[in-house]
């Protein structure tokens, strides 16, 4: 036993709830780190064209596209499942069918990155 | 005898055990959670355009270049809609980590280094996207030489 009490756990209720805040914390962070580096490399239109399309080349080899797939899947989720946040904290019966609200959320997002990953990919690898 | 006063929860009174800030901060956390909604509600908007007009419509990712960007900035609509996706992007997540930097950081002063890190970057990166949308030439003359496009007047 350590002398020191620590908290040994930190799972609070699993299930839906938790997980979907999880989610949402993890898809943030990515998607803020992005956009840090988003502002950066758009940033180099000012130094010159050759510059933004040197960077942008890099954007568009495969391993940056599944990349780009990746940072798109964060970001819908983080959109529909903010939505549905805004829905538990507003909506009279959002927190009765939070759970119910999450499947919606996962559902819509796999139809949304099924149909972006086909057009992406396709620009990707060159379809 | 008295009845004893219940307050009602979430009155603003926190055991001082618990209170990392000490002192009154207003309804600071009040505005900055009704804000993450609202920024929230409109980004949604924001983004999806963004990705389906740069990333889905037309060639995709393999259309984008210099004239790519020239093109759209030609237009105030998509200047202003950049200029907001940008501010409300970075207010937005800037307090989202700030609630993360709270929530894991225990150390009164690794808080306020990883904040200041993080408030000097949102500054940084606002101020340098306001610029390069505002200052941004579509016929740049690097060195003397011209750009060549298009758009471009011959040299």
């Amino acid at each position: 036993m350590p002398k020191t009490l620590s908290p040994t756990g930190t799972l609070y209720r699993g299930r839906e709830g938790q997980w979907s805040w999880v989610a949402h914390r993890i898809t943030g962070v990515v998607i803020f780190f992005f956009l840090l580096v988003h502002v950066l490399d758009t940033s180099l239109v000012r130094v010159s064209p050759e510059a933004y399309d040197a960077v942008i080349a890099s954007y568009k080899n495969p391993i940056m596209g599944l990349g780009e797939l990746g940072l798109v899947a964060a970001i819908v989720f983080h959109a529909f499942n903010g939505i549905r946040v805004i829905l538990v904290d507003f909506w009279k019966k959002g927190p009765k069918y939070h759970r119910q609200m999450l499947w919606s959320v996962v559902g819509l997002w796999a139809v949304v990155m099924i149909a972006f990953s086909i057009r992406h990919l396709s620009h990707v690898f060159g379809g | 005898m008295a009845t004893p006063t219940i307050e009602t929860p979430r009155s603003g009174r926190v055991s001082p055990g618990y209170s990392r800030t000490p002192g009154s901060r207003g309804n600071f956390e009040m505005i900055a959670w009704l804000f993450m909604r609202i920024s929230g509600a409109i980004l949604v908007v924001l983004i999806f355009v963004h990705l389906y007009v740069n990333l889905v419509a037309g060639d995709g990712i393999t259309g984008i270049d210099f004239g790519f960007v020239a093109g759209k900035w030609a237009s105030p609509f998509w200047q202003i809609w950049d200029l907001t996706m940008l501010w409300l992007a970075m207010l937005h997540g800037t307090n989202g980590i700030r609630v993360i930097i709270n929530d894991y950081a225990e150390k009164n002063s690794t808080r306020m280094w990883l904040k200041g890190v993080l408030y000097t970057s949102t500054v940084v990166i606002v101020v340098l996207g306001t610029l390069v949308i505002f200052t941004f030439d579509p016929c740049p003359v690097i060195d003397g030489v011209a750009h060549v496009a298009d758009y471009c007047p011959a040299p």
